[in-house]
């Protein structure tokens, strides 16, 4: 009853999250909680340690310390259930190039096991919400950059998780597509999906998030609402924040 | 596992393979052109494939021609793959095979006589025969021949002469050890078919090693196990998939084989355990494949390292193996290509029986050495494999 409740106000809760890899600390004691419904925008410079938070939130990774729970459920000890609620967008589009752009919707359709009847309906409304209708029946290898993206996406969302995980979904896309994908966004947050996103554009995750979350070095140093933290902050922008909080020097990526 | 997921993410490798191009040519198209060349090659194609060997029967016994050597003779004529020959004495009988005029030469003893007797007064006391050797004299260069005369001789001497109907411990007969002989009117393409099953089957080691390295790569598998799917369900489809491309494989070479020419004399069940044996020894090349795909960097390593795991089986294991030395031919025994090819000569070339013990232990060979390299394999790469 206790973690039902728990489930019905935090989507997402992070517990003192430390990630190591031998002796390099990607993670360092990250607590966050994210509410049910909410647009929420992981943001930090190259090797910050935002993908690796994605990673070990989907159990790809195993925390070294601290726990996470999706949508009450331990990731560690209740992973499948975890991992039945979520979708993943990865950063890489992790695409089956040899099949068509609604084939692979539809493979991943069949592995969070969505009923065959209505399999089919997800696919063609996952494949319009992205904007590759036209496209759907042809070879992924033949689409472009953004397009892989849009269908990478389109992966992400035909099992109508509750839970969305977003990792630099718009890398690569024309200012439409990006358009489109940010009103796809935002249709889904309003459907009542919670959504976690990182991103490298500012002006993405001030159009789009509710609340933001800047870490660097594998600790989180911000959290809040754009607005709010431009206010904090002094800044004309979350951009101007960013750059306040983690300096101007070029990262290497990780 | 679900069973589900396992044949959604078959269905996936099946229509890879006749989506790219290197795939297709790689697991079908390969073979094909494999069998064919070997077949056009090594003279399958317009030579009979009833073979008849020519052989001379020198008789020491006292005196002319006797009886028991005339039966001999007889019961290697109704055979019907022996052209038989009375020669008077060992010379001149060496004479013609060293000419090329015959491809064999088998010298029956002067006990003969005594020791068929022997057999025959006292069938169950082996201490009471006569033993006696019978000498073969073959010519060097055929395969085929080699593994048929001292078979037919074998069948000849047992069941025509002594009148065994049954398997016995112990004959009054020793044949010699052979040497090779050339073949009238069959090819060698008959002696290699057997093995072009395995060989199409080993190239499966590339085309996992492949899959696994560069779904690793672009992070489709990583993705794949974010979702509800496990690594079980995506190890299941791998198996689904390459026993049905193992099993198709198989349908193919057997068709091109046999438009070539080469009969096998298999019966219907023969064949099924032949198809089932080759089937089989998919799970060990999708082993082999997981090890590769830990221990390889990219898809392009990947490639090259999988010729660690496919040459050995490919020179030893398979049909090259029947040309090379005794030692090569016993390193074989230590692939499991070795006893596909085996299974299958017996099966298909010689027409054992499917309970043989030749089949039975080369089955058991197959089965548990390709079981224990899968798992050998998923644990290797869930260990090394998936950083």
């Amino acid at each position: 009853m206790q973690k039902e409740m728990a489930a019905a106000t935090s989507a997402i809760t992070i517990d003192g999250l430390t990630k190591d890899y031998g002796d390099v600390r990607a993670v360092d004691g990250l607590t966050l909680s994210i509410p049910e419904a909410e647009v929420f925008g992981l943001l930090g410079p190259n090797g910050s340690g935002k993908t690796t938070t994605i990673n070990c939130i989907t159990g790809l990774l195993k925390p070294t310390k601290g726990t996470i729970e999706v949508g009450g459920f331990d990731v560690k000890t209740e992973g499948a259930e975890a991992r039945a609620i979520v979708g993943v967008s990865p950063q890489e589009a992790a695409i089956c190039p040899y099949l068509t752009g609604s084939e692979n919707v539809h493979l991943f359709g069949e592995l969070y096991s969505v009923p065959r009847k209505l399999l089919k309906a997800r696919v063609d409304l996952a494949m319009e919400k992205v904007g590759l209708t036209d496209d759907a029946r042809r070879r992924v290898s033949k689409y472009s950059g953004g397009m892989k993206r849009r269908v990478s996406l389109a992966m992400a969302l035909v099992t109508d998780p509750k839970i969305v995980l977003l990792d630099e979904p718009t890398v690569g896309m024309d200012p439409q597509a990006r358009r489109a994908v940010w009103d796809f966004i935002l249709e889904l947050r309003d459907k009542g999906k919670t959504i976690v996103l990182t991103t490298h554009y500012m002006e993405e995750a001030e159009e789009l998030c509710d609340r933001v979350g800047i870490i660097d070095h594998g600790r989180l140093i911000a959290l809040g609402p754009p607005a709010e933290l431009e206010v904090k902050y002094r800044a004309k922008d979350l951009e101007d924040v960013f750059i306040q909080l983690t300096g101007r020097r070029i990262r290497e990526g990780a | 596992m679900q069973f589900g997921r396992a044949l959604a993410l078959a269905r996936r490798d099946w229509k890879r393979i006749f989506r790219e191009p290197a795939f297709l040519f790689i697991i079908m198209l390969f073979p094909v052109m494999l069998t064919v060349a070997f077949g056009t090659s090594f003279g399958a194609v317009g030579e009979s494939q009833s073979p008849t060997f020519k052989v001379g029967v020198v008789d020491l016994g006292p005196g002319d021609n006797s009886t028991s050597a005339g039966q001999f003779m007889d019961d290697l004529r109704a055979t019907g793959v022996m052209n038989v020959q009375h020669l008077a004495d060992n010379a001149t009988a060496q004479s013609a095979l060293s000419q090329g005029q015959l491809q064999g030469v088998i010298v029956l003893p002067s006990t003969y006589d005594s020791t068929i007797q022997s057999f025959r007064s006292y069938p169950t006391e082996p201490s009471r025969w006569v033993n006696s050797t019978i000498s073969l004299y073959l010519d060097k260069g055929s395969l085929l021949s080699a593994q048929t005369i001292p078979a037919v001789v074998g069948q000849v001497l047992g069941q025509g002469v002594l009148g065994i109907k049954s398997v016995v411990p112990a004959v009054p007969f020793t044949i010699s050890s052979p040497s090779l002989v050339k073949v009238q009117g069959s090819s060698l393409f008959a002696t290699f078919a057997p093995g072009l099953f395995a060989f199409a089957s080993i190239y499966m080691i590339m085309m996992v090693a492949q899959s696994y390295t560069a779904e690793r790569e672009n992070g489709l598998l990583d993705r794949i196990l974010v979702t509800p799917a496990t690594s079980a369900d995506v190890i299941m489809g791998s198996v689904i998939s390459y026993l049905v491309i193992g099993l198709v494989q198989a349908i193919l070479v057997f068709v091109c084989v046999y438009g070539l020419g080469y009969r096998p004399v298999a019966d219907l069940e023969g064949l099924l355990v032949g198809f089932g044996i080759v089937t089989m020894f998919a799970l060990c090349n999708i082993g082999f494949g997981l090890i590769t795909a830990a221990i390889s960097r990219s898809a392009g390593a990947a490639t090259g390292i999988s010729f660690l795991f496919l040459m050995p089986q490919l020179f030893l294991g398979t049909f090259v193996g029947t040309s090379l030395s005794a030692t090569a031919q016993a390193a074989g025994k230590f692939f499991p290509a070795y006893y596909v090819t085996d299974a299958l000569t017996s099966l298909f070339t010689r027409g054992a029986a499917v309970t043989s013990q030749s089949v039975l232990t080369d089955l058991a060979v197959v089965s548990a050495s390709s079981v224990i390299i899968l798992l050998v394999g998923i644990q290797v790469f869930k260990r090394f494999g998936k950083a």
